[in-house]
């Protein structure tokens, strides 16, 4: 058991080697005919695209990107002027393809359109295959594939070896205002990955929900994934992890801090939220 | 009904009535466990996590419903009785709201997790405030339509200023939480907000009730009063700050409520033999009861919705306030 487990750690270790190595951009030239200056709207987009681009392809991306809560690349994203999602300054910026997701930026997307510029919209994923699938596509957009062949590669690779290491326990997720991710989205598909069961999943909630303290205590999971953002200012969105209840079903043995960026978009760095609840699971016993 | 029998009557129906409401307060909740499982789980430490459940959940929700209904009530009746006014309200006056404001600025400069008790002082402040303002614009005959204007003033500028210090916030979910300052909600909260509150509450119930003689004495006009013995300035500091402890408190860690507290007196007065002393704890009791009974409805209702109360006693307030204004002016005429 013990040199299992320790071949687990190894093999862990590698994967996040290998994740290491996907980030930085290897700068390639993009095919003949390929967008030249792309512009991308949306925080998930931003982040494809700056894994999937070639050397000079993306132009910006927006200022969402730039934010260390919501991007995994945050720093990556420094090196690009940063848009807000407004059509004027969008408009200025003269590009030969907008990415945007399906659900922010509707009235510039419209505009964009009216106004003659080649528009491509993302709807954001709620499971591996939809992240497989707008890797490909993009891919495809930028004349990339072959990139984004290798991130998908890696992708399930990664994923592979989460079938290997489950350990069944019942992960909630909770963030502010007492949301949690139920079946259908994304953070269920990363708790699946990594060998867990999604208390959302079980109590019916399809995609984000709410999740009444009550409901969470009597469940009493093994694991409570919390983003554990420190906020700069209190709010009542928060007051639910301080409740007295709270602390007592999900003590500090159980909570497990989950960076929301790492799997608020579909990417190969889901791969990291897949990582940490695994080894958090390991960690705990009932 | 209006002799002493039947006046006691109504208080022992209503107190039934409340009792029934708490308990079931203590049934109603998104997991669904038989209500003896519930109960004994409640007063048995064998319970596990229902037992968490119970005490740390459901009770502190049960009595916050139960006394903050009863501070709305009570201030409501004692509002109606010192202005003489039957449109005055803590909602409609603009405490609860100014009670609120004071509360958002505690709450969110992060005063209130220094210093506890500076959640409920600030809201009481505020409240303090918002009844000194409407006390001076009714001035000392009293006009039905100076209180409410000046009401809606401070209840326009405390909502605004509310919406400005949530959005002033460096939190990105604060400005989103005006729904629950504006409409209040018993959600999730704990025991540490009952402490908080609870103690204010009781204060200002002391301070309201014993006002009861001299409102009797205040129906038949200020003069009168102060010739039957009344010392008025007394009754002003004490309808004041009862209805700025209670109600400032009661904001605190609910957010505003409408309503309640017009509804309930003007249901009850005919009951009473229109004499504010008998009016005021039947009003409390009344108070209680509507506001438990709302929180039971929007948990069963729309159940992981987290409807707001405000809606709910809105919904039956505002009608009823547009006919007790109809009424009013024609009176008036």
């Amino acid at each position: 058991m013990a040199r299992h487990r320790h071949r687990y750690r190894h093999r862990l270790a590698a994967e996040a080697l290998a994740l290491a190595a996907l980030l930085p951009l290897p700068p390639a030239a993009a095919e003949e005919g390929a967008p030249r200056r792309v512009v991308s709207l949306n925080v998930c987009t931003d982040q494809l695209a700056m894994l999937i681009a070639g050397e000079g392809q993306l132009h910006s991306v927006s200022y969402m990107a730039q934010l260390p809560e919501a991007s995994m690349l945050h720093e990556e994203a420094a090196r690009y002027p940063v848009n807000h999602g407004l059509a004027e300054e969008v408009f200025l910026m003269q590009p030969d393809l907008v990415l945007t997701g399906t659900f922010t930026t509707r009235a510039t997307t419209a505009l964009l359109r009216r106004l003659g510029f080649r528009i491509e919209e993302f709807p954001p994923e709620t499971s591996f295959d939809d992240v497989r699938e707008n890797m490909l596509r993009l891919g495809r957009l930028l004349g990339r594939d072959a990139r984004a062949a290798e991130l998908v590669a890696a992708l399930d690779r990664g994923l592979a070896g989460g079938a290997a290491g489950a350990t069944g326990k019942l992960v909630a997720t909770y963030s502010a205002n007492s949301y949690t991710s139920g079946g259908g989205s994304l953070a269920g598909a990363v708790i699946e990955a990594a060998g867990l069961k999604n208390l959302g999943a079980r109590l019916g909630i399809a995609g984000a929900g709410y999740l009444s303290l009550e409901s969470l205590v009597l469940a009493n999971p093994d694991l409570v994934a919390v983003d554990g953002r420190e906020y700069d200012a209190p709010a009542l969105a928060v007051e639910n992890f301080v409740h007295p209840a709270f602390r007592r079903v999900a003590g500090d043995t159980k909570l497990v801090n989950v960076p929301a960026r790492s799997w608020l978009c579909g990417g190969p760095f889901n791969l990291e939220a897949v990582r940490i609840l695994r080894a958090a699971a390991e960690g705990t016993g009932r | 009904m209006t002799g002493t029998a039947g006046y006691r009557l109504l208080l022992a129906g209503l107190a039934v009535v409340t009792a029934l409401l708490f308990v079931c307060s203590l049934l109603v909740g998104p997991a669904e466990v038989d209500a003896m499982t519930s109960l004994r789980a409640l007063v048995s430490d064998e319970g596990g996590l229902m037992t968490l459940v119970m005490r740390e959940i459901r009770l502190p929700r049960a009595i916050l419903g139960l006394s903050i209904g009863a501070t709305l009530g009570l201030s409501g009746a004692v509002l109606q009785g010192y202005l003489r006014n039957p449109l005055a309200e803590p909602g409609l006056l603009g405490i609860s709201p100014s009670a609120s404001l004071g509360a958002v600025i505690a709450l969110y400069t992060g005063v209130a997790a220094a210093f506890p008790l500076g959640l409920p002082l600030a809201a009481l402040a505020g409240a303090a405030l918002a009844v000194l303002v409407v006390r001076v614009m009714a001035g000392t005959d009293g006009g039905v339509l100076s209180v409410i204007l000046a009401g809606v003033a401070v209840s326009a500028f405390a909502g605004a200023m509310t919406s400005l210090a949530l959005n002033l916030s460096a939190n990105p979910y604060a400005a989103l939480e005006i729904v629950f300052w504006m409409l209040g909600s018993l959600t999730d909260r704990s025991m540490t907000h009952v402490w908080l509150a609870l103690p204010f509450m009781a204060f200002g119930w002391a301070m309201l009730a014993v006002t009861g003689k001299a409102l009797d004495a205040l129906t038949l006009g200020p003069d009168t009063a102060a010739s039957l013995g009344v010392d008025l300035k007394r009754v002003r500091f004490l309808a004041v700050f009862g209805t700025a402890a209670s109600v400032g408190a009661a904001t605190a860690v609910a957010g505003a409520i409408g309503f309640v507290g017009l509804v309930v007196p003007h249901l009850l007065r005919p009951f009473t033999g229109s004499l504010p002393s008998r009016l005021l704890p039947a009003s409390a009791l009344g108070g209680a009861a509507m506001l438990l009974a709302a929180d039971i409805l929007v948990r069963v209702v729309m159940p992981g919705r987290d409807l707001k109360l405000g809606v709910l006693t809105a919904l039956v307030g505002a009608p009823f306030f547009l006919w007790l204004v109809w009424r009013t002016r024609r009176r008036m005429v």
